[in-house]
């Protein structure tokens, strides 16, 4: 009796709508394959399911590059919550990455100091859009998508004009990329906590994916426990309401951006710092921003939901690059894209699951409907007319079958469209 | 049931189920032909519902439906066109910057050679214009002609269209006395056609005025017919509410004190136009008294209001509050300094929609050191508050404290905005259409929470378009037309009020001051 109904469920159901819509995205990435490289389908859906567990090493890999992703997503995430869509955490991560390089490499600066350079680096980023939009009403959407532009390109100018910055101060011979901070500054280098002997060795793994969790777990505490969260989401949900309850949206929108960029950033500071990747000068700006916004969107911009959709996308991707040789990387993009592209229909689902359960509880609690029978109708029918209907007074006046003919007139005539 | 009825539409238990709850539960609705059958109910009655699947916007998991005894399926709005029925929503569903003849020809436009073709559709519009005294100018833009000419131009598409069965969901809200005056005739007069209707409305007056028979339906139930001749608007009340109501509004003598609220020469720019909304208002609140700003929507009232609780910067005036200036100071500042406001819009401003009923309850004064410490919520303090809250103002939802606002009816949110307004112990309440759209427990109800705070000694000024909340509440009467303050009364007849909102009559200030 007590039982909930699993349509009233929430949390179920949306679990359940994110596993369908999963399952479909895998399976429409294999047909994909399968028209592709119909030859070698087989091992690329294989090596893209199973690459992420096949070895400690790989699961390391997944597990380093999940750490970006998250800080992304947050960030991307938290700026959804305020009602802002931060695009440019690409731009913010960039800056995060470069002051990370530069307190690492210029300055010979420990880790942590690096990390909290990439914090502040994006979350200058990030104010630029924050004021503009709040003193000036433009949209963050292109502000944002500008300053990308300007991170990028002007990263590029700077190092290239820092020589000590490039590879090539420190032994090697190529100026295109950074120097390897293990020449550089080992010191700068994440520590691995000792987690590289659990992951055979791995060189990819560190602390870094526990540092974006517990930025997570930040990000949840901010947004549901305290005030300034409240304002914020306040803000998000509905401006003007929030300015009726006294809330400063301008100071909140400025806030907001803030914090993303430092997300952002710190993401770009944790995977340059890890010492496994080094920073290449190029022409386009870095995708991983970018892919912050699903993340954020199969979260449904919850910090803890991000946490296990950066995993999946990076496990995803790292299965994707394993594919490599088999399919070229812009096939494999496509299947990531279509996987991630459908998974993110796990709201869509969710309504549909929903209303079919529906369907089914309203059929059920329909004594007199005859097509199903009503044995097991007792939860539902309770359910369905819990809250409001159960109503003591059906008493009175109940019946109204008293009255005389009307008077008579034409037959109905045809009218025309139905307005609109 | 014998044969001598003439049914033209009849619902059979009808049964819609939404999650969670029965919106209607084996609802039965027999309108007769040439009848004005009017549809009373609370909010959340399942009135809006029933209409909905007669429109066709919502299949009914169960019943029928028959017209002329004749078992028919409505699946969409054209399928209830097509069996001739028509239906004026509440919300008027007009192209602003379309002519009214464009507007009235809109779906069903007469074409050749891919032209339109508009004589013809003009004759037919004047015609039944004529017939039926719904004065209209075909030329005119939707946009600058009145609310009650628009719902003329509402009327009209239905009758344009040939339907004989006509639904009004509510059409008194937003009309004059006058307006409503001319309504009732038009409504009469399709009746003497043959036509019927079903009148949807929160209104006992106007069903006793006009009405053949009423059903009324109480929380998705059908509660009973009857015919208008033998009943009375208690026994209607009564059927509605479930229980006595009290129509008039017991109210001590007024015991007024100092000075709350003090305007000057207020002018406020308006949004929509590149005019000033309220063009130099003054007007002063004493604790212990309500005092109505009557008028007719549009007439600057949102924007003095606005004005007033800081949402909008004054042009040039002055506010002070108690004594203290209050023109340049912030919504969070006036708030601290004794205002609280029922907000005209409760969706726009008044709630989070997706915050939860405790999140909401907070809304003004979550910074409190009592809600927080440091910045992190008190959460169990919070819960705690909103549980007295909701205890003690009788706010309804389905979970309680952690109901989503967005999921609860009209009538409590309104009461959850009233319960935060009112708790925070403001010394000015500024109410604005507190019971738009409500039924009449809760006005009920409302009415005598403004009087209680009245008699508390606080300061109340209550913005309304009814004219019956006007003149039961208010100790004392402004009247605002295009922005100005036209009449200051203490008593007035209701008629004569009609007047000063139309904007017929006016007292220049002196006048109005002696």
């Amino acid at each position: 009796m007590n039982k909930k109904p699993l349509a009233e469920n929430q949390m179920l159901l949306t679990i359940l709508a994110s596993v369908i819509s999963i399952a479909a995205g895998l399976i429409f990435g294999s047909v994909l394959l399968m028209i592709l490289n119909p030859a070698k389908a087989g091992i690329g859906i294989s090596a893209m399911l199973t690459t992420g567990f096949s070895s400690m090493d790989q699961f390391g890999k997944v597990l380093y590059q999940s750490a970006p992703l998250m800080l992304c997503g947050l960030s991307v995430g938290f700026a959804f919550k305020t009602g802002m869509f931060n695009i440019g955490a690409t731009g913010q991560y960039t800056i995060g990455a470069f002051l990370a390089l530069v307190g690492a490499i210029a300055f010979q600066l420990p880790w942590w100091a690096c990390l909290l350079l990439s914090l502040i680096g994006g979350a200058v980023w990030g104010i630029f859009p924050g004021l503009f939009k709040a003193l000036f009403n433009v949209n963050e959407v292109i502000t944002s998508i500008m300053f990308n532009w300007i991170g990028m390109f002007l990263v590029n100018l700077l190092l290239a004009n820092m020589p000590i910055m490039l590879a090539s101060a420190w032994g090697a011979s190529n100026s295109d990329r950074t120097a390897n901070l293990a020449q550089a500054n080992p010191g700068a280098v994440i520590p691995k906590g000792g987690l590289d002997a659990l992951f055979g060795n791995s060189s990819w793994i560190n602390i870094s994916v526990f540092i974006a969790i517990i930025f997570a777990v930040i990000c949840w505490f901010i947004l549901e426990k305290t005030t300034f969260g409240y304002e914020l989401k306040a803000c998000g949900y509905n401006k003007e309401s929030a300015r009726y309850a006294g809330i400063n949206a301008n100071r909140n929108i400025v806030s907001s951006m803030i914090i993303a960029g430092a997300l952002s950033g710190l993401g770009g500071g944790l995977y340059y710092l890890a010492g496994t990747i080094q920073y290449v000068l190029e022409k386009k700006t870095l995708a991983m921003g970018f892919n912050g916004i699903p993340v954020a969107l199969l979260a449904n911009s919850n910090p803890i939901g991000t946490i296990f959709s950066s995993l999946f996308i990076s496990y995803i991707q790292v299965g994707g690059s394993a594919m490599q040789p088999n399919f070229s990387s812009e096939s494999t993009d496509i299947i990531i894209a279509v996987i991630i592209y459908l998974a993110a229909f796990a709201l869509l689902m969710k309504g549909v699951i929903q209303r079919f359960l529906e369907s089914k509880i309203a059929r059920k609690s329909d004594p007199g409907a005859g097509e199903t029978k009503n044995d097991t109708s007792g939860d539902a029918t309770n359910a369905a007319s819990g809250a409001a209907a159960e109503d003591a007074a059906a008493d009175e006046a109940d019946d109204p079958e008293d009255v005389a003919a009307g008077p008579e007139s034409g037959a109905a005539e045809d009218a025309g469209e139905v307005e609109k | 049931m014998t044969v001598a009825e003439d049914f033209v539409i009849e619902m059979l238990h009808i049964t819609k189920v939404f999650p969670g709850i029965k919106a209607n539960d084996d609802i039965t609705l027999q309108l007769k032909r040439g009848e004005i059958h009017a549809l009373l109910g609370e909010n959340g009655a399942g009135k809006s519902t029933l209409m909905s699947v007669l429109f066709g916007l919502y299949q009914a998991e169960q019943g029928t439906i028959k017209k002329d005894g004749k078992e028919v399926q409505i699946k969409d709005p054209n399928d209830a066109n097509r069996l001739g029925i028509g239906m004026v929503h509440q919300h008027f569903k007009l192209v602003e910057c379309f002519s009214v003849l464009d507007n009235i020809i809109l779906g069903v436009e007469d074409t050749k050679h891919g032209f339109l073709q508009k004589d013809e559709a003009r004759k037919k519009v004047m015609a039944l214009s004529e017939k039926y005294g719904l004065r209209v100018e075909p030329d005119a833009l939707v946009s600058d002609i009145s609310v009650g000419m628009q719902q003329r131009v509402e009327i009209l598409k239905m009758l344009y269209r040939d339907n004989e069965i006509l639904i009004f969901d509510e059409p008194t809200a937003v009309l004059t006395p006058q307006e409503i005056k001319e309504l009732m005739e038009i409504m009469r007069g399709f009746k003497a056609e043959g036509k019927s209707i079903l009148f949807i409305t929160h209104k006992l007056s106007e069903i006793m005025a006009v009405a053949d028979r009423c059903s009324v339906l109480r929380k998705g139930k059908y509660i009973g017919t009857v015919d208008i001749a033998d009943t009375t608007r208690e026994e209607l009340s009564r059927m509605m509410v479930g229980r006595d109501v009290e129509f008039e509004i017991d109210k001590k003598s007024k015991n007024v004190g100092d000075v709350i609220l003090s305007v000057k020469d207020m002018v406020v720019a308006s949004k929509a136009h590149n005019n000033n909304a309220v063009k130099g208002v003054s007007f002063d609140v004493h604790a212990g008294e309500i005092v109505c700003i009557a008028g007719i929507e549009g007439n600057g009232q949102t924007e003095l209001v606005y004005g007033l609780t800081g949402l909008e910067p004054l042009k040039s005036g002055t506010i002070e509050l108690c004594g203290r200036d209050i023109t340049h100071a912030t919504i969070r500042e006036r708030s601290k300094a004794g205002m609280s406001h029922i907000p005209e819009d409760r969706h726009k401003h008044g709630l989070v929609l997706d915050y939860t009923l405790e999140q909401n309850l907070v809304l003004q004064r979550y910074w409190e050191p009592r809600f927080q410490n440091h910045g992190i919520i008190k959460s169990a303090e919070v819960r705690t508050y909103a549980e007295g809250l909701i205890e003690k103002f009788d706010v309804r939802s389905g979970q309680g404290p952690v109901t989503t606002a967005r999921s609860m009816s009209g009538g409590n949110q309104q009461k959850a905005i009233i319960a935060r307004e009112i708790d925070k112990d403001p010394q000015l309440l500024i109410a604005v259409q507190p019971t738009r759209g409500l039924d009449v427990g809760a006005i009920e109800y409302i009415h005598n929470q403004l009087i209680e705070e009245r008699d508390k000694g606080r300061a109340v000024l209550l913005i309304s378009l009814e004219l019956d909340e006007v003149r039961s509440l208010s100790d004392r009467i402004l009247v605002i037309y295009e922005g100005e303050i036209v009449g200051d009364f203490d008593s007035v007849a209701m008629e004569e009020l009609g007047l000063y909102m139309a904007g017929a009559k006016r007292k220049d200030r002196k006048e109005a001051a002696s």
